[in-house]
């Protein structure tokens, strides 16, 4: 019963995305007539039907109603109950649930939160919102339907995933789909833009804050699975140029260029035709990994399995995201207005090189991401590209980002004028902790050129030092709160910069097989087994290992690294463990166990240590908190009278 | 005047940049593709010793013998050949005999593939493409393999 409410509610919705569509395009022209109203209704009552959809999914969840396909393939009776919740979205049908949900959730946030001062803008916005979720509503409906019923019903699930039960990878999916979603708000709005002939500078403002609010949702779902990465796989590291995680750099890239180039149009109306762009590709590439992501046509690390009638699905609707915004963009952009002049030392010429640049940066992870396909497509001998390609391209033009990065909060806009802006003591302020940084790091025996990773984080972070010291010269809380946020991101860059700096510049991996009352030194440390026992959870038997950690003879703790093996799913998963100082995390996983010749039992262990990589999670945390203040800078603006 | 300026900036920038960018990725394209081969192919034409390629296959039954401090030797096939391979790191937690793995690594003059990294998934129903293609390419392809549903959800 409750899935038939299910399947009901998601076709309800989607008829009233098509409701939406209809009836706000055509109350675009009187934005305060009855057919404007209908689309804004329509938009709230689509919200609300997946609201209660995703609801009855929880429900089947929470019940173990292994009728349903869906629950069978993904849940457990066994399984604790926050991972049971936590699994409705952990497949592919119940994500593409959350992703539909948050699509109607933009579409009616649009319509209340949509630009005040202009209407027309917010309607038609509206109506191009509810195109959107009619594709991906269909697709959900009619070839990814978390509600469809198994016949005959499991006796029993296949539980979710091991791997991913983990608190963070619960809040993961659902973060960078708000990242990923939240930027068809900024293509619906630069679309309408382009229907109803708005000029740059008006568009850029009313995309601003929904930049600015996916971006930040999607440095943090990044971040998330990064540190879900390095702690759960087991491998010790944190990036590695794989499809998956590229598919959410490229649109991340994107957005962040964005709030930048937004910032300069909503200021200063420069870069107009630049800003409506970047907002339509930054969407194009959200829907390009999902597409890369759910199809399973690149081999990688994360990849479900193969599935080509989603495949073509997927790339059906990324061609008409594609397409209708290009061909849009190609007809009148002239309409756009031309930018505003500005000097080659202006803000505006900075935010132009930083635009470019990552511009460059996401052009050349997608050729690399892509190339296997079209290799593939052009029936050549299977390639990959791997993570050398990626170091070789990407993080040099990154780099060059940072080296602009401090000048640019320094610089005036459209005049510009370097002298006034580069005195002696700022200079200073910069090259020294750049100079210290890199001979220290050489001094450590670093390779050069993570020494110059690590001179230009810290030239990164000195630049938003001094760019805070200026907080006596923001006068109010709008303006402090959005100081303080760009020099949080800005730091919160610099700071992983240092941090992969460091984690390149001194791998330190030792491995030994332990028996209880054996040791291995690894990085200046005594590891020593005390035992190994039985620590069983709910759905799982474990093996956990005790080993003590000393350094020069005193004690610094016990590591419990454990090693899991889940029945329902017959899969075997690695807790590692991790002791996190300030110069670096000592990092221990259990691996498989061995038999000795004389009968007693031993395990492999891994024991790494990884310099500085807190630096990593800092930095993250900072660019996200800085999204976060500069986000409530705009609501303090707007709310201040006059 | 300045708006002419401007432009030039503009451009000039813009064009360097992007020359650069592409470059630098042909470049860097020329030496990072790694070349996948199947069992049958290493056998029939196999690549330089020394020379970074990805090789995948099934892992043969039986053949998994663990060796030193947490390394493992193990065969892959597609049925028609077999390869060697050495690998001195801890094998991935969805390492199994029978299933479908990618390493990438270099060929020894020995003929044994030393690998820096082996690939097994998330998802323990899932097969790398480039291996289901060279179990498809010897025969040793069977439906029920890939019945394009996701792990646990078949009807």
């Amino acid at each position: 019963m409750i899935a038939e409410l299910g399947r009901f509610l998601i076709a309800l919705a989607l008829a009233l995305s098509a409701a939406q569509m209809l009836f706000a395009w055509a109350g675009a022209r009187d934005p305060g007539g009855a057919f404007a109203r209908a689309g804004a209704r329509a938009a709230h009552a689509a919200l609300a039907a997946l609201v209660v959809a995703f609801a009855l999914l929880t429900v089947l969840f929470l019940q173990s109603d292994f009728s349903v396909a869906y629950v069978a393939a993904n849940s457990h009776v066994d399984k604790p109950l926050f991972y049971m919740i936590t699994g409705v979205w952990g497949g592919h049908e119940g994500s593409m649930l959350l992703w539909c949900l948050l699509l109607t959730a933009v579409g009616a946030g649009l319509a209340k939160f949509g630009p005040r001062g202009d209407p027309a803008l917010r309607v038609r916005a509206v109506s191009v919102q509810g195109a959107l979720q009619l594709m991906f509503l269909a697709f959900l409906a009619l070839a990814s339907n978390p509600f469809d019923r198994l016949d005959p019903a499991a006796l029993e699930g296949s539980g979710l995933n091991p791997i991913l039960q983990d608190p963070a990878l619960a809040i993961h999916p659902p973060m960078l789909f708000l990242g990923y979603v939240g930027l068809s708000g900024v293509y619906s709005l630069a679309m309408a833009g382009l229907i109803e002939g708005r000029k740059g500078q008006p568009l850029g403002a009313a995309m601003r804050p929904w930049a600015l609010g996916a971006w930040t949702a999607l440095t943090a779902g990044i971040a998330l699975g990064s540190w879900w990465a390095y702690y759960e796989l087991g491998w010790g590291g944190w990036w590695f140029w794989d499809p998956v995680e590229n598919a959410s750099f490229m649109p991340w890239l994107m957005a962040t260029a964005l709030i930048h180039s937004a910032i300069a149009s909503d200021r200063m109306g420069a870069f107009p035709g630049w800003t409506t762009l970047l907002a339509l590709l930054a969407f194009t590439l959200s829907a390009l990994g999902a597409f890369l992501v759910r199809s399973g046509v690149l081999t990688s690390v994360h990849a479900f399995a193969l599935d080509p009638e989603r495949g073509l699905w997927l790339l059906a609707i990324l061609i008409v995201i594609a397409g209708a915004g290009l061909a849009l963009f190609a007809l009148r952009a002239h309409r756009l207005g031309a930018g505003q002049g500005f000097s080659p030392t202006s803000r505006e010429a900075f935010i132009g090189a930083n635009n470019l640049l990552l511009a460059a940066a996401a052009g050349v992870v997608f050729t690399g991401t892509l190339y296997p396909l079209f290799v593939d497509a052009l029936g050549g001998r299977p390639v990959s590209v791997g993570a050398p390609y990626f170091d070789a391209t990407a993080t040099p033009i990154l780099a060059f980002a940072l080296v602009l990065m401090p000048f640019a909060p320094f610089m005036a806009w459209a005049k510009g004028g370097l002298r006034k802006a580069a005195t002696p003591l700022r200079a200073a302020g910069l090259i020294l902790p750049a100079a210290i940084a890199g001979l220290t790091a050489l001094a450590l025996g670093a390779p050069p050129l993570a020494a110059l990773g690590a001179a230009i984080g810290a030239w990164a972070v000195a630049g938003a030092g001094l760019d805070i010291a200026r907080w006596s010269g923001a006068v109010g809380l709008g303006p402090k709160l959005a100081l303080a946020g760009r020099a949080m991101a800005h730091a919160g860059v610099g700071f992983i910069a240092l941090g992969a700096a460091s984690d390149a510049s001194w791998p330190y991996e030792r491995m030994a097989i332990l028996a209880p009352g054996e040791s291995m030194t690894a990085h200046g440390r005594v590891l020593t087994m005390q035992r190994i026992m039985r620590a069983d959870g709910p759905n799982y038997m474990s093996d956990l290992a005790e080993i003590a950690v000393t350094r020069d003879g005193r004690a610094q703790g016990v590591l419990r690294p454990e090693r899991r093996y889940y029945p329902a799913a017959d899969q075997t998963t690695r807790e590692v463990a991790i002791r996190t100082g300030l110069a670096g995390d000592l990092y221990v996983a259990l691996g498989e166990p061995r038999q000795r010749d004389d009968g007693a039992f031993a395990f492999e262990v891994r024991a790494a240590f990884n310099p500085l990589i807190w630096m990593l999670g800092f930095g993250a945390a900072l660019v996200t908190l800085g999204g976060l203040a500069a986000l409530s800078a705009r609501g303090v603006e707007r709310r201040r009278p006059g | 005047m300045r708006k002419r300026n401007q432009r030039l900036w503009m451009i000039g920038g813009a064009g360097l940049v992007l020359i650069a960018a592409v470059a630098l990725s042909l470049v860097a394209l020329r030496d990072a593709v790694v070349f996948f081969y199947s069992p049958s192919e290493v056998a029939a034409n196999p690549p330089a010793a020394g020379e970074r390629v990805r090789v995948g296959g099934l892992v043969v039954d039986g053949s998994v013998v663990r060796v030193g401090e947490g390394g493992a030797r193990f065969s892959v096939t597609d049925g028609a050949a077999d390869i060697h391979i050495v690998y001195d790191g801890t094998l991935p937690d969805l390492f199994r005999e029978g299933q479908g793995v990618v390493a990438e690594g270099a060929f020894g003059d020995d003929g044994v593939f030393g690998a820096y990294t082996v690939l097994a998934r998330h998802d323990e129903n899932y097969m790398p493409p480039e291996v289901a293609a060279a179990l498809r390419a010897t025969g040793h392809w069977r439906e029920d393999d890939d019945d394009g549903q996701p792990y646990g959800n078949r009807r």
